[in-house]
């Protein structure tokens, strides 16, 4: 099954005729995923690596029967960009867009979910569904169908772990970055509710790292709600406090967000917690 | 970014909130004249950008002029948590009947903003936070909607019941709502807002932080940037476009990716080694960048072995490793380097960096860590 993308996903791509946006247009296109369509509002009637290009959202929509939206919209334009698709009625938004202001997203998270869509990011690498489906950045050839689902605040870190897993045989059914600002359209939980449903997902990886509660809220539902087993992998034991660690989320405000809690609340649960990105392959 | 109290101080008298008159100084004598203007006793206070300055002693009470000298003698250029203290804030000392905490924040997990009270003022709120949860009242702003007086009112409510407070702490409430959404804040705080004997509202303290990544629309806040307290390194690094934390250890990384960073330094740490950076020098990873970068991680003179963790994702290995050639090209590199790269094309990215001197090639992030330890050790 997967979550959130797969072969019926039908792509539109927000800011297509960026750099970023059209280069990995076409990395999405080489993995097999269906990018159907394209907006940057001034530009429509073009084509981008032979995807047909719009002004407006609802144009795309209109035309060609889109379900899910990926952004690549500098910060200072983006939110307007998550309005857009989700006025378009677009069920599933991923914000790849690092740098957009948290007042902002305060304001976006709340009209997405009011809507009744699904917003992945922003500040993330996006998602995949090994050998259906590429709706992010991430290295396609480094995965592999499996049953493992991955959650995660981090790109290359994922990345990393991914790779190991591959390289030993353990295939993904999805993986989702979910983004590494302090609001975010998806949490760990949201994520984590999608797998305990997947009939493919038999067990899932979750990588987090300093900042904020997400992590020990998942911890929570994890031993309460579900059935699945999860192995975790925190991030930023030798972080100082209050030093934001490249992620704006990132940081370890007043003592709390340490990497030290999370993983206490973690086994407390006992929930295991791999020692490095490299261990995570033996508690699998 | 985080101002200092004498700035956002200037921000909050502008905006109404009452605060007892201050100046700020840089010379014990300007302390002494400006107590002696004041003609009554007064608080020096250091301005450096960290908490607990009380604790500390960075916070001292005088009640004369010469008093005032003297505090400030024992607080200027003194080190206060490890940073030089450059300027002190001249405050009226006022009597205290009683102490609250007023303060607005993003609630990560909630995804909206929270203004909050406690009757627990003075003292560090996460520490009421863990000890007295009870004594914290929270109301959730609504995102469209914004903070309305009558939830300011009632949110008031909680600490007093004189009505003439409620609506002094009420209308400071407001105040300091409309500064955090205006001028996108991560956090405004007062603590505490003290009672005076004679029943006047002050804010004794003013704290702001801003959210990094709004300041491109607000210049004005930019120019508040002391760049003097920055870590030269740091500001390097910022104006190259790379994220870098300096930290204490000897161990440089240099790491794609803040999450596969924080990971690398944790595992120099498992190794008994301590790393001196946290380093991600962005998803591309080019060739200039990776060069920017080792400069900036050579420039830390703690630095005795630098250990770089790449992953190639959609950037292939051997470009980064041509990359690593050409900025180790132009420079002198005598300490040792220790490369670990992963992903697409690494044997080729390898096969480049094999054999050159001083390079250590690692096949996994722990082999690297562990060789890091072992190079600075030996």
């Amino acid at each position: 099954m997967s979550i959130l993308v797969d072969s019926n996903t039908r792509l539109l791509v927000q800011g297509i005729t960026g750099r970023e946006g059209s280069f990995h247009t076409r990395q999405m296109l080489d993995y097999g995923t269906k990018v159907i369509a394209g907006v940057t509002p001034g530009k429509g009637g073009q084509q981008i690596e032979g995807v047909p290009v719009y002004d407006t959202v609802k144009e795309a929509v209109g035309d060609m029967a889109v379900n899910t939206s990926i952004i690549y919209v500098p910060a200072r334009f983006a939110t307007e960009a998550i309005y857009e698709a989700t006025d378009a009625g677009i069920k599933l938004i991923v914000c790849i867009t690092e740098g957009i202001p948290t007042l902002d997203m305060v304001k976006a998270c709340y009209y997405v979910k009011q809507k009744g869509s699904k917003l992945i990011g922003p500040n993330c690498a996006g998602v995949i569904s090994p050998g259906k489906a590429k709706v992010g950045i991430m290295p396609g050839s480094i995965h592999k169908e499996g049953n493992l689902g991955i959650v995660s605040r981090s790109g290359t870190l994922t990345y990393e772990v991914v790779y190991n897993l591959t390289k030993n045989d353990f295939g993904q059914s999805t993986c989702v970055s979910i983004g590494g600002d302090p609001v975010i359209g998806s949490s760990f939980i949201d994520i984590l509710e999608l797998f305990e449903e997947d009939s493919q997902t038999k067990a899932i990886v979750l990588i987090g790292e300093i900042g904020g509660t997400d992590e020990e809220e998942a911890a929570k539902f994890i031993h309460s709600k579900m059935k699945k087993p999860v192995i975790a992998l925190i991030a930023g034991k030798t972080a100082p406090a209050g030093k934001r660690m490249g992620h704006a989320g990132a940081i370890i405000s007043g003592g709390t967000g340490t990497a030290e809690e999370k993983i206490k609340t973690f086994q407390k649960f006992s929930i295991p917690v791999a020692e490095s990105p490299l261990q995570v392959v033996d508690l699998v | 970014m985080k101002i200092y109290e004498f700035q956002a101080y200037e921000i909050f008298t502008k905006r109404g909130i009452p605060s007892p008159w201050g100046e700020v100084a840089k010379t014990s004598e300007e302390v002494k004249k400006i107590a002696e203007k004041l003609g009554r006793p007064v608080v020096v206070k250091a301005q450096v950008l960290v908490g607990g300055r009380g604790k500390a002693g960075g916070i001292k009470l005088a009640s004369t002029p010469e008093e005032a000298y003297q505090a400030a003698e024992k607080i200027l250029n003194s080190k206060l948590k490890g940073i030089l203290v450059k300027r002190v804030f001249v405050k009226e000392s006022v009597s205290i009947k009683e102490e609250y905490y007023l303060g607005v924040t993003v609630d990560r997990a909630q995804k909206r903003v929270v203004v909050m009270v406690s009757p627990a003022g003075g003292i560090d709120i996460e520490e009421v936070a863990r000890t007295n949860p009870e004594k914290i009242f929270k109301f959730y702003v609504h995102p469209l909607l914004g903070f309305k007086s009558h939830q300011a009112n009632e949110l008031a409510s909680a600490l007093t019941k004189d009505k003439n407070l409620v609506q002094g702490i009420a209308k400071i409430l407001s105040a300091l709502y409309r500064i955090f959404e205006e001028m996108d804040s991560s956090l405004v705080e007062v603590n505490p807002l003290v009672i005076t004997k004679e029943g006047s509202l002050f804010a004794l303290d003013a704290k702001i932080i801003f959210d990094d990544n709004a300041l491109y629309r607000h210049p004005e806040i930019d120019s508040l940037r002391d760049l003097e307290a920055e870590d030269p390194l740091e500001v390097r690094a910022k104006e190259a476009g790379i994220s870098y934390v300096k930290l204490e250890g000897n161990i440089g990384c240099i790491v794609n990716g803040a999450g596969l960073a924080m990971a690398t330094m944790d595992l120099v740490k498992h190794y008994g080694a301590e790393p001196a950076n946290f380093l991600d020098v962005g998803g591309g990873a080019s060739s200039q960048q990776v060069g920017k970068a080792l400069d900036i991680v050579l420039s830390d003179e703690q630095v005795r072995a630098v250990l770089v963790n790449i992953f190639g994702g959609i950037t292939r290995c051997d470009i980064v490793a041509e990359g690593l050639i050409q900025a180790l090209s132009k420079r002198e590199m005598n300490l040792p380097l220790i490369i670990r790269l992963t992903g697409t094309n690494e044997e080729e990215g390898r096969k480049k960096l094999k054999g050159i001197k001083g390079i250590f090639l690692a096949d996994t992030m722990n082999e690297a860590a562990k060789k890091a330890m072992e190079v600075v050790k030996s």
